[in-house]
């Protein structure tokens, strides 16, 4: 019983890291290849162009706040497993 | 630690943030003095010096009073620094000369292609939360080698791991001090090997008798002088320019007129835009045209290294061996983040206000009129106008007279930028008082200092630990321990101080190299040692050094034997991103032997860094090596027995918080 809940465990550890790995895959590159496309609209008020933007601030902006949604949910699944640390 | 109760642990951050409160009201106080001193005035020199002698022995006095006599203090800071606070000593661990003076430059001069630069640099402590840093702290090394030792049986990976440590956080550090130097030089009018001297002093003070525990309580200090620094001239500019003291988000509107500028500057003639036909150092690049001066292939590389270099940089892992917990250590890579970041997306908002200014009050205007604030650094020999330095108005009037044709207007060729400058010039431009340059010289130097803490600490570690104390003299006494590392730590010091001081042409680039370095050796090495049971020693030992080396091999050969690696290894010239020529036209090169008989290639052979495999910048060997590494260690892992069921029990224990720590040290 004990061990299964470890695999178990381990399993979602792993899928929330591969979510993340994705997210951090999806801002980090993919977005950046369609700069051009991007830069053709741009954002009201600011008036940045939207493909220099996601480089110079949005991918950044996610980085950070992914960490934090990160931190919270692999603190939930250790939680939920017993393998958490005491408060 | 364990031992400290939740009561003792809340007082002890109550207490922090009362003491750092204080210690940041402080500095705004003695800001505010000297901008009252500024007035009644004291000449600038005396409040340069002011600044940093203040700042350099408020570090100082941090780092003797952090004094530790414990093993367990010195190397991991006893274990009980906050997620927030981490994040702190971080951030100003992360950030180093170079992100403080040299970010903002770099996106002056490349526009938007400069920005691989600040998504790499902040993208991989994504990569150090989710797949390495808690681990480590689960393990609980002292140092990354202990981790590797640990894991890949012994002492054989825990030396090839001090290598690797070595040779990239050894330049790395010769970089900051000769950063310190050049600060302090040229704000403070000292002279080079005397500002490398008290930089190194600087250092000493705060690393030598506390450790770990002295420099990040110091590091947390500096962090603050370094982002208060940074942002009050620009919140200043903004202000002044658009009435909101939020420079991020103007900037926007800077970016619309140099969009606007450089088209009017190509109509009337005075700047000739890059295209696929011709394109070179004396034409326009509009600075939100990606792509044109890295290719796609080496601009997503600079990220990809970059990112996956941060995941792999000693000095860096270890600051979450010292929090308190696993779940802190993963709280506190978001603050890191979120205090880097705070740096990073302000890089930006200089490069345009610096441009703006450039394009609108100094190319189209008439020679007569260029502004004051140019002659402050022309002197230094870093701005030149018509192809001299800008020494003053008659010097530059003379020069461009000495051109056939010149129009008297000053065009887009004429003039020339040291990167440097951007930062450094921009409380001059927005006609703030000398007081705030000193700020920024002030913040300049806590960076590198800081930096500079965290990698001596790291190198000399892996020396006294790694070294010594697990390969020599593993029965050695807590007081010899620590002996022997502060003698290290010393000696390190010294030894990259002096290099420093001799001024190496390569010093900069080779910040950039120690990121590559980093990820070819210890990234995969790292990542399945965690994430794979089945990782075999001998598998971990071949990947390290086959990835390591073929990554070390193409830095050398491109930087320093680019002819044998032309005429032995079937590299071809780089080529330039808009125009797909070749950078160089080797044929012609291999005819004069000027350049192909010098060995090693100085920095002025024009083969040097413009060779390579697949037009790859010698920046990115880390995609050569990293993958190589990862493959390596599949195929010999799988061809080998599996790790013992007691190692993978172990590896077990690594991935879960709770419990002890895998590796307890000796008390």
């Amino acid at each position: 019983m004990q061990k299964s809940s470890d695999e178990i465990h381990w399993k979602r550890t792993t899928n929330l890291m591969l979510a993340h790995l994705f997210i951090w895959f999806f801002f980090g590159y993919i977005i950046h290849m369609f700069v051009n496309v991007l830069n053709q609209f741009t954002i009201p008020i600011l008036k940045f162009p939207l493909g220099f933007y996601m480089a110079a601030q949005g991918s950044l902006i996610v980085f950070v706040v992914m960490l934090f949604v990160f931190a919270k949910q692999q603190d939930n699944i250790d939680r939920q497993h017993g393998v958490a640390e005491d408060d | 630690m364990a031992t400290q109760t939740a009561a003792e642990r809340q007082s002890f951050t109550k207490n922090l943030g009362r003491l750092y409160g204080l210690y940041t009201g402080g500095f705004l106080g003695f800001i505010v003095l000297l901008a009252v001193l500024e007035q009644v005035g004291v000449p600038n020199r005396v409040l340069g010096y002011l600044f940093v002698f203040f700042t350099l022995a408020v570090y100082g006095i941090i780092g003797v009073a952090m004094r530790t006599a414990q093993v367990s203090e010195y190397y991991v800071a006893g274990r009980v620094v906050p997620a927030f606070y981490n994040g702190m000593a971080t951030g100003a661990d992360w950030m180093s000369a170079a992100s403080f003076v040299g970010m903002a430059g770099s996106l002056f001069l490349l526009g938007y292609d400069g920005l691989a630069w600040v998504l790499g640099w902040t993208g991989g402590f994504v990569l150090v939360s989710i797949l390495v840093g808690p681990y480590l702290r689960k393990f609980g090394a002292y140092t990354v080698p202990d981790f590797m030792a640990f894991r890949y049986g012994g002492n054989f990976a825990r030396f090839l791991a001090v290598v690797v440590l070595v040779c990239c956080s050894f330049t790395y550090v010769t970089a900051q001090i000769y950063g310190t130097g050049i600060i302090a030089s040229r704000f403070l009018g000292m002279q080079f090997e005397i500002a490398v001297f008290a930089g190194l002093v600087g250092i000493l003070l705060c690393a030598m008798l506390g450790g770990m525990k002295a420099v990040t309580w110091t590091q947390i200090a500096q962090y603050i002088v370094l982002i208060v620094a940074y942002l009050v001239p620009i919140v200043i500019l903004s202000t002044k320019r658009y009435g909101v003291p939020l420079p991020e988000f103007t900037y926007g509107f800077a970016i619309q007129e140099i969009t606007a500028r450089e088209q009017e500057l190509i109509r009337s003639g005075l700047a000739t835009l890059c295209t696929a036909a011709n394109c070179g150092p004396t034409t326009l690049k509009p600075h939100i045209q990606p792509f044109m001066n890295y290719t796609p292939l080496n601009f997503f590389g600079i990220i990809f290294c970059m990112m996956v270099g941060t995941a792999s940089l000693p000095h860096i892992l270890m600051r979450y061996f010292t929090t308190p917990s696993v779940r802190e250590a993963r709280v506190s890579v978001g603050w890191s983040l979120l205090f880097i970041f705070l740096l990073y997306f302000s890089a930006p908002a200089y490069a345009a206000f610096s441009k703006l200014e450039v394009y609108t009050n100094i190319i189209g205007r008439d020679i007569t009129q260029l502004r004051p604030w140019l002659f402050t650094w022309g002197e230094l020999g870093l701005i030149k106008v018509c192809g001299k330095d800008a020494i003053n108005l008659d010097a530059a009037i003379a020069a461009c007279k000495a051109i056939a044709n010149h129009p008297g207007v000053l065009r887009f060729q004429d003039f020339s930028i040291n990167t440097d400058v951007i930062v450094l010039s921009t409380p001059e431009i927005a006609g703030l008082p000398y007081v705030i340059s000193g700020l920024v010289a002030a913040g300049g130097l806590a960076a590198a200092l800081s930096t500079a803490d965290g990698l001596l600490l790291a190198i000399a570690n892996a020396l006294s630990h790694d070294i010594y104390y697990k390969m020599l003299d593993p029965n050695a006494p807590t007081v010899r321990r620590l002996t022997v590392a502060r003698v290290l730590l010393f000696f390190v010091a010294i030894a990259s101080a002096a290099l420093a001081a001799t001024r190496p042409s390569d010093i900069l680039a080779m910040v950039g190299w120690a990121f590559s370095l980093a990820m070819a050796g210890n990234f995969p090495a790292l990542v399945l040692g965690i994430w794979w049971k089945r990782t075999t020693t001998t598998a971990a030992i071949l990947g390290m050094a086959a990835g390591w080396g073929i990554c070390l091999f193409y830095l050398v050969t491109t930087r320093y034997f680019p002819q044998m690696g032309i005429t032995y290894f079937g590299m071809t010239s780089l080529l330039n991103p808009e125009t797909s020529k070749p950078l160089v036209d080797i044929a012609a090169i291999m005819k004069d032997p000027q350049w192909m008989n010098q060995w090693p290639a100085l920095a002025t052979n024009p083969l040097a860094n413009r060779v390579g495999w697949f037009d790859l910048n010698n920046i990115n060997c880390g995609l050569l090596g990293m993958p190589l590494g990862f493959f390596v260690m599949w195929v010999v892992s799988l061809m080998g027995k599996p790790p013992s069921a007691e190692m993978q029990a172990l590896v077990d224990e690594i991935r879960k918080p709770r419990g002890k720590t895998v590796l307890e040290e000796k008390a």
